[in-house]
This record gives structure tokens, sequence and C-alpha cells, in this order.
């Protein structure tokens, strides 16, 4: 390669720079997950603003549909959340279930569930929802693969959060990912209980997410736990632990129940 | 037309030239056809008969919104203060009957006090109109089956000598109720133009209606577009005045041909801003299945505010809160208007420990404010999540081969044709249905949370109880039934 089309190649780059730069310094302040080794990946945490996708690994939706409610519950702070999903999507995966909702520490009460017919609707809702400012974040939901989500419908939907500083997350179901405008993509799986008393050893949700899009990190993969009750991802606990190594700000109770584990 | 009546096939309609012929309603088939031969004859369809009178009921709501029907062949249409918009009463009964008269109906009309000597009086003549307190002599030389009264009643008055209905009303009314009930007495009087019966509306008068009518009917999308908003802005006018918000819209298209379409939206909140209707509208219009379609053109387009509720004016600029509950409620309002209120729904708790009855699913416009100070159960602290985040409406079943004690929990299952090893298992919490209720013989359930060798996590359940309630007729103890009721995230 001659120095010339480096040049061009170089000036080329510099543009490209450029031309993401405002989107980088515009960006308000990232949202921790609490996990440190992904915080570190995202540069401090996830992009408010933008479009993250969670693909579920396999057919079975529910360990994504705990992901995504979780980033949903962190991004949106307290603000309403809108819920878009199609109408088999209850029968294929399970009807989001409100006492569930509540169980991980997010609050049915901000939660607005939109029933769309199909793929086509469901997009317009969400690009919709996207423009309202009062929500803090709108989650679409879509089964099996859609040709409807492609590099236009996910550009329309990150210029609508942009546009809103509302952040869009879309769940995909039994699909393979496809290129799209996303901020983030993660790949999310069920992970293990940590190994134990088959009868006992029974936490926090877990799930083995895989950040396989960043548009401006590393990519990387971890198993996350979800934190009911602080509402937040944080390193997998390794429990039943033995007493000794319990951390000094776990609660008294939870000293006394691994105890008793161990003990069993 | 012919119809059945009792093993008979009877001439049920006729046109003028069979009356010219000497066929009369009510004539058997084989004695019409002996008289005329030449007869071409139809089915009678009193469902279709029944829709062409809503449609032209639906037509005439262009000249007054109070339209009833009176079936089978009438309409009443309560012009009190209407008229003058069309010229007159003359002019409007002209309109009227010339329309139809094109259309190819056999049009017979009167105006009157009340509504039944207006009826009265269409039976022998049209055209006539009958100032109030004149109706006695107007329908007095009618004959007595103008009344329209049952055809025993008729028959006996004609038989009793009494041919016309000033002949009856002669008569002391005690011998006429004697003879004929009281409710042809009340037939009478109002007839007669003493006293009304109130005639009920096809559809409840709307609060507000604004319309703009075309001398040459529009069709273009713009134009109607235009003219809604335009519309808005006079409702919302006219609203603003008693410091009233529209809760329920309604758009009527009236084309040139006599189709009328009737596209309603309904709103969470009162909408009170003209731009607000405007875009209510457009999306509504935009997602109709069978799109508007002008025809040849409207030449009336009408606004109603079929519900409205008083507004209270809030302070906007300071109370973030109020600007952003206002904000979402027009974003529900919004997503309804195109895709449907049953679809945006938000969620009210249930006091039922039964988990598929937990949660409620309400149409989010009628229900935002409730669902946003409902008290959900508090969840345990420290305790991993005890109800799964998907749960199926209906328990999908679930085949389990065995299990090591009869009430414990199974090793392994298959759901949707996997087989998934139970590794770590949870439970029971033990259920029991509503057995106070008559049809809540269903069984106890015992719920289990069990893990799966790839780590996904599953509520599942054994339908009864062993010994107790798994026993057939015999009393000999029968296999469970085990379901997947949901999943854990």
């Amino acid at each position: 390669m001659n120095g010339a089309r480096m040049g061009t190649l170089a000036s080329l780059r510099g543009s490209i720079a450029r031309i993401e730069a405002p989107s980088e310094a515009a960006m308000p302040n990232r949202v921790a997950l609490g996990h440190a080794g992904a915080d570190a990946m995202l540069r401090g945490g996830l992009a408010p603003a933008v479009l993250h996708e969670v693909f579920a690994a396999g057919h079975q939706g529910s360990a994504a549909t705990g992901f995504i409610a979780g980033l949903a519950g962190l991004i949106s702070a307290r603000k309403p959340l809108v819920w878009v999903r199609q109408d088999f999507s209850d029968r294929e995966n399970g009807a989001l279930s409100m006492r569930g909702l509540a169980e991980l520490g997010l609050d049915p009460r901000l939660l607005v569930t939109v029933r769309a017919a199909d793929v086509d609707s469901g997009l317009r809702t969400a690009a919709d929802a996207l423009a309202c400012d009062a929500l803090g974040a709108v989650v679409l939901e879509v089964w099996g693969p859609a040709r409807q989500l492609d590099l236009v419908a996910s550009r329309k939907l990150t210029l609508a959060a942009q546009a809103s500083g509302v952040t869009a997350l879309v769940l995909r179901i039994a699909v393979t990912p496809i290129p799209s405008t996303a901020e983030t993509r993660w790949i999310v799986r069920a992970a293990h209980s940590p190994p134990g008393n088959a009868a006992s050893a029974w936490g926090a949700p877990r799930v083995e997410a895989e950040l396989v899009r960043n548009r401006h990190g590393p990519v990387g993969r971890w198993i996350m736990e979800w934190k009911c009750d602080e509402c937040q991802f944080s390193e997998p606990s390794a429990y039943p632990q033995p007493v000794a190594a319990t951390p000094a700000h776990r609660p008294h109770q939870a000293q006394a129940r691994a105890g008793h584990r161990l003990a069993s | 037309m012919v119809a059945k009546d009792h093993n008979a096939i009877l001439l049920h309609a006729i046109d003028e030239v069979a009356v010219r012929a000497g066929l009369s309603i009510g004539l058997p088939l084989a004695n019409a056809r002996a008289i005329c031969p030449e007869l071409t004859v139809y089915d009678a369809d009193p469902a279709a008969d029944l829709k062409t009178l809503n449609d032209i009921a639906d037509w005439c709501d262009r000249f007054t919104p109070l339209v009833a029907l009176d079936p089978p062949y009438g309409l009443f249409l309560d012009i009190t203060g209407c008229a003058h918009l069309f010229g007159g009463e003359r002019a409007l009964l002209q309109i009227v009957t010339n329309a139809l008269h094109r259309r190819g109906f056999a049009v017979s009309a009167a105006i009157a006090g009340t509504s039944i000597a207006a009826r009265t009086l269409t039976r022998y003549t049209s055209g006539q109109i009958v100032a109030s307190g004149e109706e006695a002599q107007a329908v007095g030389p009618l004959p007595v089956s103008a009344l329209g009264a049952d055809a025993a009643i008729t028959t006996g008055l004609r038989r009793a000598g009494l041919k016309t209905i000033g002949d009856v009303a002669a008569r002391a009314p005690h011998e006429i109720s004697a003879r004929f009930g009281a409710a042809f007495t009340t037939l009478l009087s109002h007839a007669l133009g003493q006293g009304d019966a109130p005639i009920s509306p096809r559809k409840p008068l709307p609060d507000y209606i604004v319309e703009k009518r075309f001398p040459e009917p529009i069709a273009t999308d713009t134009v109607i577009a235009l003219t809604l908003s335009s519309l808005a802005k006079m409702l919302v006018t006219a609203m603003d005045k008693q410091s009233k918000g529209a809760r329920q819209l309604e758009a009527s298209f009236f084309r040139t041909d006599g189709a009328v379409r009737t596209i309603m939206v309904e709103t969470g909140r009162p909408v009170t801003r003209p731009e607000m209707i405007d875009r209510l509208f457009r999306e509504r219009l935009d997602a109709l299945n069978d799109p508007l379609d002008p025809g040849f053109g409207f030449d009336l387009i009408r606004l109603a505010a079929g519900r409205t509720e008083i507004v209270v004016q809030q302070q906007r600029d300071l109370d973030a809160t109020v600007h952003d509950n206002d904000e979402i409620s027009a974003l529900i309002d919004r997503i309804a208007a195109r895709i449907g209120g049953k679809r945006v729904v938000v969620h009210l708790p249930l006091e039922s420990h039964i988990p598929e009855r937990a949660a409620l699913a309400l149409p989010a416009q009628h229900h935002l404010a409730a669902a946003s100070t409902a008290a959900w159960p508090e969840r345990v602290a420290g305790e991993p999540p005890l109800r799964p985040l998907r749960l199926f409406e209906r328990p999908e079943p679930i085949k389990v081969p065995f299990a090591s004690v009869p009430d414990g929990p199974p090793h392994q299952f298959t759901w949707r044709r996997a087989l998934h090893a139970v590794v770590r298992v949870e439970g029971p919490e033990r259920i029991a249905m509503e057995w106070w209720k008559q049809d809540g013989a269903a069984l106890t359930r015992d719920y289990f949370r069990v893990e799966d060798a790839e780590g996904q996590r599953f509520w599942i359940f054994r339908d009864g109880l062993y010994e107790s309630e798994l026993r057939d007729e015999a009393g000999a103890p029968v296999p469970a039934n085990w379901y997947v009721h949901g999943l854990f995230a």
C-alpha cells in the first residue's frame, strides 16, 4: 500500500471518528450494571439514549428476559417503562408475570405493556414510545426471525432514542443475531447455580451474558448474578461459602444461612 | 317478495305494478300467480331490510342527531331546531323525499308535532306538514288502519263502524279503552297530538357536535385532514367555553352516495388540545384495516365529542410529574388509537393466592392512575425469587417418568419434546385451590422450583396430592399429572 492510499485511509478514519465523536461527547452519564468486569469493558456502564440488543441463546428466553428486565430497571431509574410484545409471545414464552417482576426487585406499577399484533405494529409502537421523553426505557420483545427488524429499523430506533433520551432495549428470542446499529449486543443464556448441595443451593438469578458487540470498546463474557434486593448485577457469589470467606457487608442472616448449608 | 308464514308462502312486499295488477300483501303466492302469471318472485330477507333501514338512518344522521328506527319500514327524525339549517320544514321534507326517491325508494314523509301523528299521516299521504295543535283535524279523516295498531284492533274498529280516526276520537276514551285496551287509547291520543311518546334515538346525543358541509364533495386525503383539524379547533373552542375536555371522539364521514363511515377514538384523559385530536385521528385513520373510501367524495364531515369531562387546569411548568403523566397518557392514547385500547394494558394486583389469578391486565387508558398506586405484595428480602418471571397462562403438561418418592420432585421431565434433567430442587410449595367455591374442585398443587443441567429454572407442579386426592373410583392410586407453569430468570 503506498503512502497516498495510507493517507486517504487515515483521513477517512479521522472523519469517521469525527462523525462518531459527537454522539460520544453528548453521551450522558452511563448507568453502571454493578458487575465490575462488564462495567470496565463498557467504560462505566450502559449508555442511555441508545439502542441495546439482547439475544436469547436457544429458544428459551427466560434468562434473557430477566437480563433485559434488569437492564431496563437500571436504566429507567424509577421512570415508567413501556414493554412492547407480540400476542403469541405469551403462549410461546409465557406472559411477563408481575409477581415475578416484583420478586426481581422491579416495580410493576411502572410498567405499561403493549400487546402488538405483529412485528410491524410493534416496531411502530416502540418508535412512538421512544419519542415520549417521560419514559425511562422502551423494551421491544420480538420472537423469532423478523425481516422488518433490519438495519433501517434499528437505525430509526437509535435516532428516536437519541432524540428523546429514552433508551431502547430490544429482546430477541429464537433468532441468530444480525447486523444492526445497536450500541451493545448481548447473548444471554441461563447459568448454573454454584456447585453445592443439590437440595438447597438455589440462589439469585444467574445468567451467562456474552457481550458480542460494543461500538466503543472491547467485548467479553461474564457470569452475572442479579441482586434482587439491591436491584443490580454483581459478580457471582460462590455460595455456599465457608463462613470465614463471607464478605463483611453480607447481612447477618446470610452468614447464618451459609453456615447452616455447610453443616447440612 | 315472498315470505313463508305458517307453512304458506305469502306475498311480503309488492311494487306498484303489482298493485295495479290487483295483488295485495298477504295474498298466498299461488293465488297471486293465478292473478298474474308473469310475477317475478324473490325471497324476502328481513335482515337485509333492517340493514337497509339502518343505512338510511345513518344517512339521515346528516339532518339531525336524533334518528330513531320504527321497524319494519319507518324512521323518526326529531328535527326540533334543525329545520332552519336546511331552509325550513318544507325544504327539509323536499330534500329528504327527493334524495330517497332518486335512490329508488318509495318514500312517504310527513312533519307533525308528535311522532305518532307524523307516522299516521305518512300512511296515506306524503309531504304533509302539520303545525302543532292541528293534528286532530289532519288525522281525523284518515282510516283507522293508518294508526298502525294490531290487525285485530283495526278489524274490530271497522266492524264497530268506526271507519276513520275522527270517528274513534269522537267516542269517549273509556269506551275505547274498555274494548281495545289502554295502549290503543294512548296511541290514539298521541296521534291526535295530545301528549307525545318519546322516540328512542339509535345513538345517544353527543355533548358537542361540529360539522362542515361541502358544496362540492371532497375526496383527497389532504383536504380531509385539513377539515378534521379545523373541526377539531372548532370543537375545542366550543368545549373550552365550558372548560370541558373530550374522552370520546367520533368523526363521521358522509359520502355523497349515502354511505356513512364513523370512526371513534377514546382517550384516557380529557383532550383539550386540537393538535391532540388531530393526531389521534391521523393515527386511527392510518391504522384502519379498510381505509376510508371517499368514493365520489364526502359532502359532510362531522366531529362529535361523545363523552366529555370537566377539565381541571393544572400548573404544568412547576410540577414535572404532572407533565410526565400527561405525556404518558397522551402516548397511551395515541397507541390505543392505532392498535386498540385493549392492547395497551397496565397491571393491577388481585387478592388471590392462585398464581394465574394474582394479576389483572386492564386497559391503560382507564386504569393508569389506579395502577400507579396499586399495592403489590412485598418481596421477602434476602430470598431468591419465589415466583417465576414468565408465567404460562395455561400450565403446560410435562412428562415425568418417575419420582423417587411418590410426592417428591421428579428427576427428569420432558417439556416441548426436550428432556430436562433436574439438578436442583426447592419445594414443595403447596397451593390449594379455592375449595370453598363450588366449581373450584381443582386439585391441590405442589410447586417445585427446579433447575436443569443447563441452568434453566422452571416452576413445575404436581396436580393433586398422593393418597388423598389422586385416587380413582375404586380407591386405587392413580399417577399424577405434572405441569410447568413458569420460567425463572
